[in-house]
């Protein structure tokens, strides 16, 4: 893992300094009087004068540190802004994944079990459709029906202006409606690729000779299902789900973006837009990083669905 | 010739695949006649006709500048179509390029390598694509590069494995008794042996493309107005999402029978592709 953020490091740095005339340029090229003398101090400031190796490595040092510097934009320090930011995105990305596991799998368990029942014939519609609907269209048009034509949901922010004037059970019905929208379409790629995922997992482990002698010793099929073929099927599941880490938190830049959802994803297309390269480089890792910490829950869960990884200790 | 054939015998007995393979062939078509068969040039600008609902001068109503909605989207499909395949053949010339060689070279090369398949792995590939959009200018041509140069990884991994497996066989091992270099023997005996994975992988591959590309124009970082995407006339739908519903469902279902259909394709060829499920079903 150590190596990997590493690699993750310099590869963001790598990519930063891809800018022609680097952040510098971009920074002064607003205002063309900008003096030379201006130039040079921005470039102090950033440690731009010097060689790119002694830049990696005081960003680096800084990095360890937990402190990406401060925002061209606003001149705050990067960290805090990200920070602030996290909770929605792991809040809708958390609900995302429950949601994706409690469709996805029980979806994918039953047309595996009804293969080439109408059950199954449509899940499959559903998931090729699923598969190749631009979900930023899906939210625009669910837009129009519940916010505008229906009247139903909020289409924007994650509460209403007068939330303050709110009881607690108002507060919490409030941000659930603003929430229902942007969960919903963020785990909808993931519900379509998952159950997918789960029906042919579940398939290849049905045709086992083990379930074979599950039901030849007389078991009901409830108990052969769920008790010997889904803890087997789950696996590639969880790596799967494991996977889908950087498509949500990818993901959450249209959506955010759409739904002006003050999250990561939001802060990210901005600062793209304003080039804020000091945030652009902190979203880069922490995004890098919390990939890595999806993959690691996953891998932990694998020793819980399966036993023989236990045994192993690895 | 005759493993073609028989390739193409077990394709078309998907029928789903073979709708797909025609609606591409179609908007294929479409996007080559574009200037002939688009009713309205896509950036002529009608103050008089701003925002006009579907009517039969302008079957899928215009935007917010007068424009025919119909005329860009015509337009809009040729950008699709070049994103998608100049991606992905960028993907997949670095793909098979890593691939091969770790594969091919194993141990020390195949660690390295794979590591920095993993790293690339690791960031939201949108994030990445973005930052690098960010820093250069957005253009078409932008954004084919990098999601060329972000969406390589899964190539090289099957190539990998490909290359894994037929290393140990004999042909290889005789082409490689014969004297064949190790240039050779990866390009000319061995990749050709790798492909049909490839293949698959480049059609689900192009699907993913096009999406991405109309993400990132709606977001305003890919194709800029006034040149039409499918994309950035989303944009303006999102703009006027209170009166203009045409401006936003229309290019959207474009987007979307595309993308299926590349992915139905992509769908038939696997099974046509793998023997493994020569007696299986979809």
């Amino acid at each position: 893992m150590i190596p990997l953020i590493f690699g993750i490091t310099v590869i963001t740095f790598i990519v930063i300094h891809l800018a022609p005339g680097g952040p510098v340029e971009v920074q002064t090229e607003m205002s063309l009087k900008t003096s030379a003398q201006a130039r040079e101090n921005l470039k102090k400031l950033y440690g731009l004068d010097k060689p790119l190796h002694v830049q990696y490595f005081e960003w680096i040092t800084r990095f360890a540190k937990l402190d990406f510097g401060k925002s061209f934009v606003d001149g705050r320090k990067v960290t805090d802004k990200i920070l602030e930011r996290i909770p929605v995105t792991l809040t809708i990305n958390v609900l995302s994944l429950l949601l994706i596991l409690i469709i996805a799998v029980p979806v994918g368990v039953l047309s595996a079990t009804r293969q080439y029942s109408l059950f199954d014939k449509v899940s499959t519609v559903f998931v090729f459709i699923g598969f190749s609907t631009p979900t930023f269209w899906l939210a625009l048009l669910l837009m129009i029906l519940f916010g505008v034509n229906l009247g139903l949901l909020p289409i924007s922010g994650i509460q209403s202006i007068d939330v303050s004037e709110m009881g607690r059970f108002e507060r919490l019905a409030d941000w659930i409606k603003h929430l229902i929208l942007p969960v919903g379409l963020s785990a909808f790629g993931g519900i379509a690729g998952l159950s997918r995922y789960s029906r042919s997992s579940m398939l290849e482990v049905i045709r086992q000779d083990y379930i074979r002698t599950a039901r030849a010793k007389g078991l009901k099929e409830s108990e052969v299902v769920f008790r010997h073929a889904l803890r087997n099927a789950l696996m590639p599941i969880v790596t799967i789900l494991g996977l889908s880490v950087p498509g949500l938190i990818g993901g959450g830049v249209i959506f955010e973006t759409i739904f002006a959802i003050p999250g990561m994803g939001q802060l990210f297309y901005s600062s793209t837009m304003s080039r804020d390269y000091p945030t652009i480089m902190g979203i880069l890792v922490i995004g890098a990083i919390l990939t890595l910490v999806g993959n690691l829950i996953a891998d932990i869960s694998y020793a819980l669905v399966d036993p023989r990884i236990r045994v192993k200790k690895v | 010739m005759r493993l073609l054939s028989v390739i193409a015998k077990r394709f078309s007995r998907n029928r789903l695949s073979v709708i797909g393979a025609a609606t591409v062939l179609c908007l294929i078509t479409i996007s080559l006649l574009a200037p002939f068969i688009a009713p309205y040039d896509p950036t002529t600008i009608d103050v008089h006709n701003v925002l006009s609902p579907p009517d039969k001068a302008h079957l899928l109503g215009t935007d917010e500048l007068g424009r025919d909605v119909l005329s860009r989207m015509i337009w809009g499909s040729r950008v699709s179509l070049k994103v998608g395949f100049v991606a992905v053949g960028i993907a997949i010339l670095i793909g098979i390029i890593i691939g091969a060689l770790a594969g091919f070279y194993g141990g020390k090369v195949d660690a390295v390598l794979m590591r920095f398949v993993d790293i690339m792995l690791a960031f939201p590939a949108f994030f990445l694509i973005l930052a690098v959009i960010a820093i250069l200018e957005p253009s078409i041509f932008t954004i084919m590069m990098v999601i060329g140069i972000t969406g390589w990884m899964d190539v090289a991994r099957l190539v990998r494995a490909e290359f894994l497996t037929l290393k140990e066989r004999d042909f290889v091992t005789a082409a490689r008794a014969l004297g064949a270099n190790d240039l050779r023997l990866i390009f000319r005996h061995m990749l050709p042996n790798a492909l049909s994975p490839v293949f698959v992988a480049a059609t689900f591959g192009v699907a993913g493309a096009i999406l991405t590309e109309s993400g990132l124009s709606f977001l305003g970082l890919g194709v800029q107005p006034p040149n039409p995407s499918w994309g950035n006339i989303l944009t303006a739908g999102k703009d006027n999402i209170e009166v203009a519903w045409w401006l936003s469902v229309y290019p959207g279902l474009a987007i979307l029978i595309t993308v299926l259909s590349y992915n139905l394709i992509g769908e038939g060829l696997r099974d046509a592709l793998d023997p493994r499920l020569w007696d299986m079903e979809i």
